[in-house]
């Protein structure tokens, strides 16, 4: 029985957009709606739902890229909204996030050494410019690329699974404690995408990492979380371990979710006749 | 095209024939050997004056071109970025001068200032940073929204590093492209207002020798020489501008390079 | 006869510096009422042979080998001739194409001007024709005169569904249809394909990088690597038991609900550089059971017993290795 304080906590979490300019009606969005949930040190949680369930903007809540209209987001404890000035920028060395498009996340004008080095600049964390440099060339290798093919490369001179993994190490450069996943994967041909989700097992493992995985295939939530959350329309549906979610849901939205995820493991007959009536 | 012009444009004096203002010839002759392009109503060397003149066209186009853009871009700029009231408070001037109309507004500042060089570049300027300013403020609201923008708030970019780190260099290539572009503006511009007589008229320059051939009518006596000169660089500076406009783009968007 | 036969497609597109061959040597084929799967990563040519079938690739691409459909020869059709054929016995859902309705014309218009562009069909009959399909696709006939951003992300498919079946046709192309749909409604988008196959008797060839839904829909899948044919199994045996290299590595590359997940692996390397592809097979730097012909030798596609087709020297009697 654990009693320390969760790492993230979500309390009551309410995000909501106005849409619509000028003459259109303006209509509000609620994209999250009440939400509560905690994250232990060390888990992976997954975020789970389709678009428009508003994991997106959860976690672009977390990063404080959004701001909620109610509710409160609680790292360790304390407010993440409403600090100032060296707190807040010390949270930017706490949580980090890699974004979902791998070309339109790196500034096109930046180095893969560049980009990866920013933080480092940013937050004053290396000494001199060689230090420096030695920290960039080390992120490098730690996500799985060579530092002399890649370093001194534009974002278009790569490939998207070099691309994703260059903004990996970009978000570790500050040696997060919560790292953030925003569909990191599904922008990625299906044969490198195994590869870079065990990049980020890896990493998980070795910084001792806390990972919030957001993704719509429950596919690859399942082979990286221990834990899954479902999102619809903004709402928090279900938590719970993994294994219990997929084979024992507990809400109807879950279920349908469940069933209607393709399974090349069934069988033919079996898959035939239950599409002929989904 | 256009490094040629500047170049004539320096080395005026050692290219010209003669002077700008030096009688060398008979009055309206049409182009000769010793006078390529002619000569004007005092007999002046129109092939020269095309020379000399192109100092101050140039001049002219350069310099507003630069303003224009320094000023547009630097409004834009903070406008798209900044949005909110700084944006709404910029826009509405923005507005107030592209909707004067352009013409009127340039005779009544021009009469204002009195009619000289400087007066051209500066009633230019102030009619053009509008255009770039609102060229500029849209390609900086789109960049702000990208991802990568995202990314750098994420790792703790503040606003001026992202200003000067992501969205200018972005930028560049929108800006210098429009800047060479807006010499062509400015050396049209400066032939028009010169045309009506708001420059100079003393000075040599492309604009003020369409002024005086349209004055002494030229074309009714058949010196066509002395309107065909000056427009043709005048042409020719443009497509050169676009030229080089063309360029830039291909070589600041690494995305065009080489594909 | 078979409805659609492909063989020896080859197909070049111009590039500045030359021609860049996509499609290499591919041939299969689709009997009536059949559900071909054209599965393969980005970069394979699979949407390129969905181009091609259409006639509507652009002018400069270079298209060479045999596409027939019920034994007319698609590739030498003159212009009036394919357009007869294009949307009466083949029509296409390229990818995007729910998001490609004009904003501003309502749906029911789009749906009757495609109709009329492609026949000779007077308004009236048209606006009937329209009608009729949107019960078809399932949607209600009500909302034939609703606007693009009426209608949501599935409603919007059905539509250029019911666009592409106005005329008729035999055999209907669709390009990553499901790709950009919640997975909820991927399967009623799904179980529609799987009825009009069983009510109307219509082929489709299904072009998606998604393997997995292929397994709820396809009878027959080809995969695709760099261009080429890997392998061409009915869906039974791709997923139970799938024999090229590739096919086998992308398989488990996708971690499912109920599978193993210690068998799920990436796979290693980079995917081909069209430009330059590697010599022999071009899997090969990639492939956990490559051996020294594959460095040299491009592997044909092989007719095995079960009417599977392979294009790996793993298969080819004398040097199989019994490679799993």
């Amino acid at each position: 029985m654990e009693n320390e304080t969760p790492l993230l906590e979500a309390r009551n979490l309410t995000v909501k957009f106005v849409t619509g300019r000028g003459l259109l009606a303006k209509q509000v969005v609620t994209a999250v709606d009440e939400v509560s949930i905690s994250i232990k040190k060390g888990e992976a949680l997954g975020l789970v739902g389709q678009s428009g369930s508003g994991k997106t903007t959860l976690a672009r809540a977390v990063v404080k890229l959004v701001k909620p209209q109610s509710g409160l987001v609680l790292f360790k404890g304390k407010n993440i909204f409403g600090q100032k000035g060296d707190e807040a920028q010390a949270y930017r060395r706490k949580v980090q996030m890699v974004f979902q498009d791998p070309y339109e996340s790196l500034n096109p004008r930046a180095t893969a050494e560049k980009a990866i080095g920013e933080p480092l600049v940013i937050h004053g964390l290396a000494e001199s410019s060689s230090s420096r440099q030695e920290r960039t060339l080390d992120l490098i290798r730690l996500v799985g690329l060579n530092p002399e093919a890649v370093s001194k490369k534009y974002p278009h001179e790569l490939s998207g699974g070099e691309r994703q993994r260059v903004s990996i190490a970009r978000a570790l450069a500050v040696s997060p404690e919560l790292l953030l996943a925003d569909e990191p994967v599904s922008m990625l041909d299906v044969s490198i995408r195994i590869g870079i989700i065990d990049l980020l097992k890896e990493l998980k493992r070795k910084l001792d990492l806390t990972v919030i995985f957001i993704t719509h295939d429950l596919g690859v939530a399942r082979y990286f979380c221990d834990r899954i959350a479902v999102m619809y329309k903004g709402r928090l549906i279900e938590v719970a371990p993994t294994e219990e979610l997929l084979r024992h849901p507990s809400d109807p939205y879950t279920k349908q979710l469940l069933e209607s995820v393709p399974d090349p493991a069934k069988s033919a007959r079996e898959r035939f006749s239950s599409i002929q009536k989904g | 095209m256009l490094g040629f012009f500047t170049i004539v444009a320096i080395f005026a004096p050692l290219l010209a024939p003669y002077g700008p203002h030096q009688v060398s010839g008979a009055p309206y002759s049409p182009p000769s050997i010793r006078h390529l392009m002619g000569t004007d109503e005092l007999g002046q060397d129109i092939l020269s004056q095309v020379i000399y003149g192109s100092r101050i066209s140039l001049t002219v186009g350069f310099s507003v071109a630069l303003a224009a853009t320094l000023i547009g871009s630097i409004v834009g700029l903070m406008s798209g970025f900044y949005r909110g009231a700084v944006d709404e408070a910029l826009m509405r001037a923005t507005d107030v001068v592209l909707i004067l109309p352009s013409l009127p507004l340039a005779v009544i500042l021009a009469a204002y200032l009195g009619p000289s060089v400087q007066t051209i570049i500066e009633v230019l300027t102030i009619t053009g940073w509008p255009l770039v300013a609102r060229v500029v403020r849209s390609q900086t609201l789109s960049l702000r929204e990208r991802p990568f923008v995202d990314a750098e708030r994420v790792i703790g970019a503040g606003n001026a590093r992202i200003m000067f780190r992501v969205i200018i260099p972005n930028l560049l290539s929108l800006i210098a492209a429009n800047a060479v572009l807006a010499i062509t503006a400015a050396v049209v511009g400066e032939a028009g207002l010169d045309f009506i007589g708001l420059g100079n008229p003393s000075v040599v320059s492309w604009g003020t020798m369409l002024y005086w051939s349209q004055n002494l009518n030229a074309i009714l006596r058949g010196a066509w020489w002395w309107l065909l000169a000056p427009g043709l660089c005048i042409a020719l500076v443009g497509l050169g501008a676009v030229l080089i406009s063309i360029g830039i783009e291909n070589i600041f968007n690494p995305r065009l390079r080489g594909r | 006869m078979p409805l659609l036969d492909v063989r020896g497609l080859c197909i070049d597109y111009k590039l500045q510096s030359g021609y860049l061959r996509a499609v290499d040597g591919v041939s299969f084929r689709i009997d009536q009422g059949e559900v071909l799967g054209l599965a393969g990563e980005s970069g394979s040519g699979k949407s390129t042979i969905a181009h091609s079938i259409l006639r509507i690739l652009p002018g400069s691409t270079r298209v060479s080998g045999s596409i027939q459909i019920d034994g007319t020869e698609v590739l030498r059709m003159d212009d009036r001739a394919a357009r007869a054929y294009r949307w009466k016995v083949v029509s296409l859902v390229p990818q995007g194409s729910m998001n490609a309705f004009d904003p501003v014309i309502t749906i029911g218009s789009q749906i009757v001007e495609s109709i009329r562009i492609h026949s000779n069909v007077d308004k009236a009959d048209a606006w009937r024709r329209t009608r009729e399909l949107f019960s078809l696709v399932g949607i209600p006939e009500s909302r034939t005169k609703g606007y693009p951003h009426e209608f949501s992300g599935g409603m919007k498919q059905r539509a250029a569904i019911a666009m592409a079946l106005s005329l008729n046709p035999r055999l209907v192309i669709l390009d990553e249809p499901t790709t950009a749909l919640d997975v909820v409604v991927q399967r009623q988008v799904l179980g529609l394909l799987a009825r009009l196959r069983t009510e109307l008797g219509i082929s489709f060839l299904f072009v998606t990088h998604d393997l997995s839904v292929l397994s709820e829909i396809a009878t027959k899948v080809a995969v695709m690597y760099a261009g080429r044919l890997a392998e061409i199994s009915s869906s039974e045996a791709l997923f139970a038991a799938p024999k090229h290299p590739y096919s086998n590595a992308l398989i488990h590359a996708i971690p499912t609900l109920s599978g193993d997940l210690s068998l799920v692996k990436s796979i290693p390397g980079v995917p081909v550089n069209l430009l330059s592809p590697p010599p022999g097979c071009r899997f090969h730097p990639r492939c956990p059971s490559a051996f020294d012909r594959c460095r040299t030798e491009e592997p044909h596609l092989l007719q095995l017993d079960d009417g599977s087709v392979v294009a790996c020297h793993l298969f080819d009697r004398g040097e199989k290795d019994d490679g799993e």
